[in-house]
């Protein structure tokens, strides 16, 4: 069994060590140094601890052959052959990941008339989309769905299999990932790859102000999943790639405990990921009523207004209009933050947009970390004079092109 | 109708920073409360119950300090709880967490139905409950927006996707995952908190798991290990901007003509 031993001897101050442990992890009791079920394994006590008071012990583990397992595959995210963006990106991802280690790129792409869709993924740079194409998987459900994955992986075993972090990639990740006794990392940010095949998969981690690189050493494949804008998807090739593979899976292992009895058109609603303008409100703003002043400049730069979770749990803004990690992720082309102290949660969502104004008046916190241009003034103030300024530009311009006309 | 709903504590705040110049990691004061999420969940199942009649426990994975959610379960209107706790869940990751919880409903009994909350503030991945499904070779339904109708063998629920709404009947047993505002979730009762203020929490460890390999749980049942942990990268191109509102909103607007967005 892996774990950490403590050799009381060498600790000079034991009762102080207790400190360095994050999670509240160690406790020293009857003058005893102890960890507690809390250890996230972090091993922070045994690199920062006193030398050799803390030592990490691990035991032999039978090593898997890595080089059984070739290729990165991509699971094609779609609603009834309408493929989602994600996609594009994630097969961009891992061709650059696949190049370096020569391995092939694989879309395995599951549903039902889906076959004419699955031509456009070659342009993207997949070497062989794998299709399944069955009734019962019309619709998405997860048992027949987490068993195409299984057939597909046990018949080309892929070394890594990337899932968009969309409601489905969500929802089929884990259970197959599972079902393989494998490491998932959920809603990586960067993504990249070893000789020896590991993935570096590196997130926000423990809801704290810090990243966490982890990988999956002695298990394959290895399931990542990353949501829509965190990569960015090659451009059209002109010529297909590669080729398609039509397969099949016995019907017994479609079966369902699950039965779809209606399916709802929700209405078309702007969605945050597709704005260019983001405003986004934080807890600098202090009253609900004082969003209108945001909103009214959204309006102005033609852009859209979202939130952090406070504005979003104080119910303040639409649970959609969230950006960050449990909410959506954003690549716009500005985002101006309006008092928004920039949690690692929230930054996760952001920090990949070309351009990020800050306004905060404490010039210590953590969004003036990613942001561009950070602004330390009250957030009221700054709008305010922003909005008449642009309304007097406008009007300016107004006049001007007024007087052009009469000239004419 | 057996309900059992799992639920976790989660730090209070996420005031975790790392020091730069020693990589320690800093959490002052370190309170912590129920996952925010985990409410809607403990709601949904309190709901049934009263609608529909049920027996609803709820189990959470921690150290013993923990156990103050379950309490806190037990003043919302569950009727047991159970806490996993034991050394050698340490450095669980999604895999071993889930095996873990798969193996604490085992313990309480034969469910129905079992409800996870969304995702958690800490951890963030939405995964656990999928991955405990599949451990109990149970049906799984994630986003889960509304009760329909909770039947005899089935419920019937609608779903969240990206277009579309999905109604959908589940047969039992199986686990949902439940969206925030499912339901507003009740503030703990002060009679409930005194009438079960003597409430027993059992504490499950792995001798008492029908699954006694160690091999599957805490570190050494994680596929997944952390090589390290690091501060964000800071943008070191930035520009600053101090002064008073009138010259800082001028700066700005002439960076956004510059940018072509007025």
């Amino acid at each position: 069994m892996a774990k950490i031993v403590v050799h009381q001897e060498k600790a000079n101050k034991p009762e102080e060590l207790t400190q360095l442990c994050p999670f509240g992890a160690i406790e020293y009791n009857n003058e005893k140094l102890e960890i507690n079920a809390g250890c996230k394994m972090c091993k922070i006590c045994v690199r920062k601890g006193p030398e050799g008071v803390f030592e990490f012990v691990e035991n032999e583990v039978k090593k898997i052959n890595k080089d059984d397992w070739k290729g990165i595959m991509v699971y094609v995210d779609h609603v009834e052959g309408e493929i989602h963006p994600v996609t594009f990106e994630l097969i961009g991802k891992a061709r650059e990941m696949a190049d370096k280690i020569n391995h092939p790129v694989y879309c395995l792409f599951m549903g039902h008339n889906i076959i004419e869709k699955a031509n456009q993924l070659l342009h993207y740079g997949a070497d062989e989309v794998f299709v399944y194409d069955d009734e019962e998987l019309k619709e998405f459900r997860i048992e027949p769905y987490a068993a195409v994955f299984e057939d597909f992986i046990n018949e080309n075993k892929p070394s890594a299999a990337l899932v968009g972090g969309t409601t489905i990639g969500r929802s089929l990740a884990p259970r197959v990932a599972a079902r393989f006794r494998t490491g998932l990392t959920a809603d990586c940010t960067i993504l990249d790859v070893q000789e020896n095949s590991d993935l570096d998969q590196i997130r926000p981690a423990f809801g704290g102000n810090i990243m966490a690189h982890i990988y999956t050493p002695n298990n394959r494949p290895q399931f990542a999943t990353v949501r829509y804008k965190i990569f960015t998807a090659l451009e059209r090739n002109e010529k297909a790639n590669g080729k398609i593979t039509v397969c099949e899976i016995a019907k017994e292992k479609l079966t369902s405990k699950i039965t779809v009895l209606n399916v709802k058109k929700k209405e078309k609603e702007d969605s945050i990921e597709d704005a260019e303008v983001i405003l986004v409100a934080g807890r600098g703003i202090k009253k609900e009523e004082d969003l209108k002043m945001i909103n009214e400049l959204a309006e102005l730069l033609g852009g859209q207004v979202a939130g952090t979770r406070p504005l979003i749990e104080a119910g303040w803004v639409d649970a959609k209009k969230q950006i960050g990690l449990s909410g959506r992720t954003v690549k716009p082309k500005l985002i101006i933050t309006c008092g928004v102290s920039g949690a690692i949660q929230f930054v996760a969502g952001m920090n990949n947009s070309e351009c990020i104004i800050a306004i905060n008046t404490d010039k210590n916190a953590s969004i003036f970390d990613v942001a561009h241009y950070g602004i330390v003034d009250d957030v009221y103030e700054v709008v305010t004079k922003l909005i008449e300024k642009i309304k007097l530009g406008k009007l300016d311009a107004d006049k001007l092109t007024a007087a052009t006309v009469q000239e004419v | 109708m057996e309900i059992v709903v799992c639920i976790k504590q989660v730090p209070g705040t996420s005031e975790v920073e790392v020091d730069e110049k020693t990589g320690v990691l800093k959490r002052d004061g370190v309170d912590s409360k129920m996952n925010p999420y985990d409410l809607y969940a403990i709601e949904t199942a309190v709901k049934i119950k009263e609608e529909n009649g049920a027996k609803v426990s709820a189990v959470s994975m921690g150290p013993p300090q923990a156990a103050a959610i379950i309490r806190e379960a037990y003043m919302m209107g569950v009727d047991e709880g159970a806490l996993l706790s034991d050394r050698k869940f340490a450095g669980s990751d999604v895999l071993a967490t889930s095996y873990t919880l798969a193996q604490g409903v085992k313990k309480m009994g034969n469910p129905d139905l079992i409800i996870c909350g969304k995702m958690t503030t800490d951890g963030d991945t939405a995964q656990v409950g999928p991955e405990m499904a599949e451990f109990l070779d149970i049906p799984h339904i994630a986003n889960v927006l509304r009760i329909v109708e909770v039947k005899e063998k089935s419920i019937v629920v609608e779903m969240d996707m990206p277009h579309t709404i999905e109604v959908a009947e589940v047969e039992y047993p199986c686990l949902i995952t439940v969206e925030k505002d499912i339901f507003q979730p009740r503030l703990p009762s002060f009679k409930l908190k005194l009438a079960t203020k003597d409430k027993e929490i059992p504490f499950y460890g792995l001798d008492s798991f029908e699954d006694k390999d160690e091999m599957k749980y805490g570190l050494n049942g994680s596929p997944t290990q952390v090589k390290r942990i690091f501060p964000p990268k800071s943008n070191t191109e930035k520009e600053m901007w101090e002064g008073n509102g009138d010259e800082l909103a001028d700066k700005l607007l002439n960076k956004l003509n510059e940018l072509k967005f007025v």
